[in-house]
C-alpha cells in the first residue's frame, strides 16, 4: 500500500496521473507535463511535496552534533530564519542524502527526502547516541512548494494579512506566518524560478491549495519538477547524488565547508580524494543531434568514459539535456551512447536555465 | 477513463493501430490510449523507406518527456515513408493520435495480414480487462 498526502483527494479530483514515488502515491502531471513546465517558467505553479520529511532538531548540543553531521558548517546560520543547503556524508565520503537545514528560535528544522527519510533517521539516531539533542520526526505536515516569477505575487489572496512578511523574505530566508495560513514559509524551491515553500499542518493543507488554485496558481505534478530542476542544474538524490559518490563528484564541493578544522562525517575521505588529484566531474550536456538522452546512457570522449546521471528533453531549450558524470580532463565535445547510437553533444557549465533565462548560448 | 477507438482501423495488443489504404499499403500510428499512457512526446525516431519489417519488430521509438518506447510493425512488409511532419512537430502524436500523427506507411507482404489485427471491439475488450 502506497502512502498518501493530505492532498491525496484532490489529485484524484484533478484527474492526475499517479504514480509510485519512494513509496508515495504521487501526482506525476495533471493533464500535460510541458504545460506545467512553462506555467513555472512564465508564471506560477504549486506542487504537493509533502512526501519530503520535515525533522526538527532541538537540544542544548543541537549545534554541535549537526556541524559534526553535516558536511556544510551550521553555524553559518547566524540568525532565525536562514538556510543552508548540505549533503549528509557517509565515512567514505558517499552522500546518505542532500537536504536543507533552517535555524529557527528554538533549535533546526531539517527537510530530507522521501526515498532516503527511514535511513536518514536511522543514521542520525545513531549519530546522535552521544549527544543531548532531540530528533522529532514530523509526521503531521505537509509541505507545497509554490514556484515561478508570479509566485508571490499571485499568493497574496490564498496567505490574507500575514503576506507581508512573506514578500519581505530574502532569498533562503524562512519565517514562521501566523494562521489561517498559518506554517513555516521559506524562499527556496528546486526550479531555478522564485517562490517559496510553506510548511504547514496537514489540515490547513488543503484549504491553502484550494486558495492557491481559485487565485490562479495552476496544479504541477513531479514530472514537470524533475524537468525544471534539471534545466536549473539541481541535483537529484539517486541520479546525481548516492552513498557511493562523494559530493565533490557531483559539482557540489561549494557546499562543503573546509575552510577551517571542524571535524565532519566524511572529511578525511574527501581530503584523501583531494590529495589524490584528479576525480571525476559533474557536467552538463547539450545533445546538437536528434533524439533524447536518458540516465544510464554511456558518455564517450578521447578522456574516457563517463555516464548520464540525469538525462530530459528540456521544454524550455527545446532540445535534449543532461547532467553527466566524465572523466576531469574531458573536453567541449563528447559522444553519448542513445540506443546504439553514438550522438554528439556539447559539454557546458550548468544552469542551462534560471529565472526563465536561457543560459546556454546556440553553438 | 473513456478513450477513442475508430471501428474502421484494426489494432494490436501493444497499441498500434493500422489503416487500410485504397492501394492495399497500410497507416500505421499508436492509439489515443497509448498516447495518454506515454505523455507529452517530444521526438519521435522514424524508420526509412525500404526497410523490410518482419511482424512485431520494433521500427519506430517514441520519446516521451517521461521515456522512451518502442513501436512495433504489426505486419511483415517494407517502410514506404514515414510521417515527414513529425520531425517538427511531435506532439502531432498526442492531440491527433489517428490523423495527422499516423507514424508510417508500410507495403504488406501479405495483403490478408491487415484482417488478422484486431478489431475494433476486440480492442475494446483488451483495453477493459487490463485495468490500465
Amino acid at each position: 500500500m502506497l502512502l498518501r498526502t493530505p492532498l491525496f483527494e484532490r489529485h484524484q479530483a484533478l484527474g492526475a496521473r499517479l504514480v509510485d514515488f519512494g513509496g508515495w502515491e504521487m501526482p506525476l502531471y495533471y493533464g500535460s507535463q510541458v504545460d506545467e513546465h512553462h506555467v513555472v517558467r512564465t508564471a506560477a505553479g504549486v506542487f504537493d511535496v509533502s512526501h519530503m520529511r520535515v525533522l526538527d532538531l532541538a537540544g542544548p548540543q543541537a549545534s554541535g552534533f549537526l556541524q559534526r553531521l553535516l558536511s556544510n558548517d551550521v553555524t553559518r546560520l547566524n540568525r532565525p530564519g536562514s538556510a543552508l543547503y548540505s549533503c549528509m556524508l557517509n565515512e567514505a565520503g558517499g552522500v546518505i542524502d542532500d537536504l536543507i537545514v533552517y535555524r529557527r528560535a528554538m533549535g533546526y528544522r531539517i527537510v530530507v527526502n522521501a526515498g532516503t527519510a527511514e535511513s536518514d533517521v536511522r543514521w542520525m539516531r545513531l549519530q546522535a547516541d552521544r549527544w543531548d539533542v532531540e530528533i522529532l520526526e514530523r509526521h503531521d505536515l505537509a509541505i507545497l512548494a509554490v514556484q515561478g516569477p508570479a509566485a508571490l505575487s499571485m499568493s497574496a489572496p490564498a496567505f490574507g494579512v500575514p503576506f507581508a512578511r512573506i514578500t519581505a523574505l530574502k532569498r533562503f530566508e524562512a519565517v514562521d506566518v501566523d494562521p489561517p495560513a498559518g506554517g513555516f514559509c521559506a524562499r527556496t524551491g528546486y526550479t531555478g524560478e522564485d517562490g517559496y515553500e510553506l510548511i504547514l499542518s496537514a489540515e490547513d493543507a488543503g484549504p491553502f491549495w484550494d486558495a492557491l488554485l481559485k487565485a490562479g496558481v495552476r496544479p504541477c505534478g513531479l514530472g514537470a519538477r524533475d524537468t525544471l530542476r534539471l534545466e536549473a542544474g539541481m541535483s537529484l538524490y539517486g541520479h546525481e547524488l548516492d552513498a557511493k559518490t562523494t559530493p565533490l563528484e557531483s559539482g557540489l564541493a561549494w557546499t562543503v565547508a573546509m575552510q577551517d578544522d571542524r571535524v565532519f562525517i566524511g572529511r578525511a575521505a574527501l581530503e584523501r580524494q583531494i590529495c589524490q588529484g584528479s576525480h571525476p566531474r559533474l557536467v552538463g550536456l547539450v545533445l546538437e543531434d536528434r533524439g533524447v538522452l536518458r540516465a544510464g546512457m554511456t558518455v564517450r570522449s578521447p578522456a574516457g568514459e563517463g555516464v548520464v546521471t540525469s538525462g530530459t528533453f528540456s521544454p524550455s531549450l527545446g532540445c535534449s539535456i543532461a547532467l553527466a558524470r566524465v572523466p576531469a580532463e574531458t573536453g567541449l565535445h563528447v559522444q553519448v551512447e542513445v540506443r546504439g547510437k553514438p550522438l554528439n553533444a556539447r559539454v557546458v557549465t550548468p544552469p542551462f536555465v534560471r529565472n526563465g533565462l536561457n543560459l546556454i548560448s546556440a553553438s | 477513463m473513456s478513450t477513442t477507438i475508430p471501428a474502421e482501423l484494426r489494432y494490436t495488443s501493444s497499441h498500434e493501430w493500422a489503416r487500410e489504404n485504397l492501394d492495399g499499403t497500410l497507416t500505421i500510428g499508436i492509439t489515443e490510449h497509448a498516447q495518454r499512457a506515454l505523455g507529452d512526446i517530444v521526438f519521435v525516431d522514424l524508420p526509412v523507406a525500404g526497410r523490410h519489417m518482419a511482424a512485431g519488430e520494433a521500427c519506430v521509438v517514441v520519446e516521451s518527456v517521461k521515456a522512451a518506447s518502442d513501436v512495433y510493425c504489426p505486419v511483415a512488409g517494407v517502410i514506404l515513408e514515414g510521417n515527414p511532419g513529425l520531425s517538427a512537430a511531435p506532439e502531432l502524436v498526442n492531440s491527433d493520435p489517428y490523423g495527422e500523427g499516423w507514424l508510417f506507411r508500410v507495403q504488406p507482404s501479405a495483403p490478408s495480414d491487415w484482417g488478422g489485427l484486431l478489431t475494433a471491439q476486440s480492442y475494446a475488450e483488451l483495453l477493459s480487462t487490463s485495468g490500465d
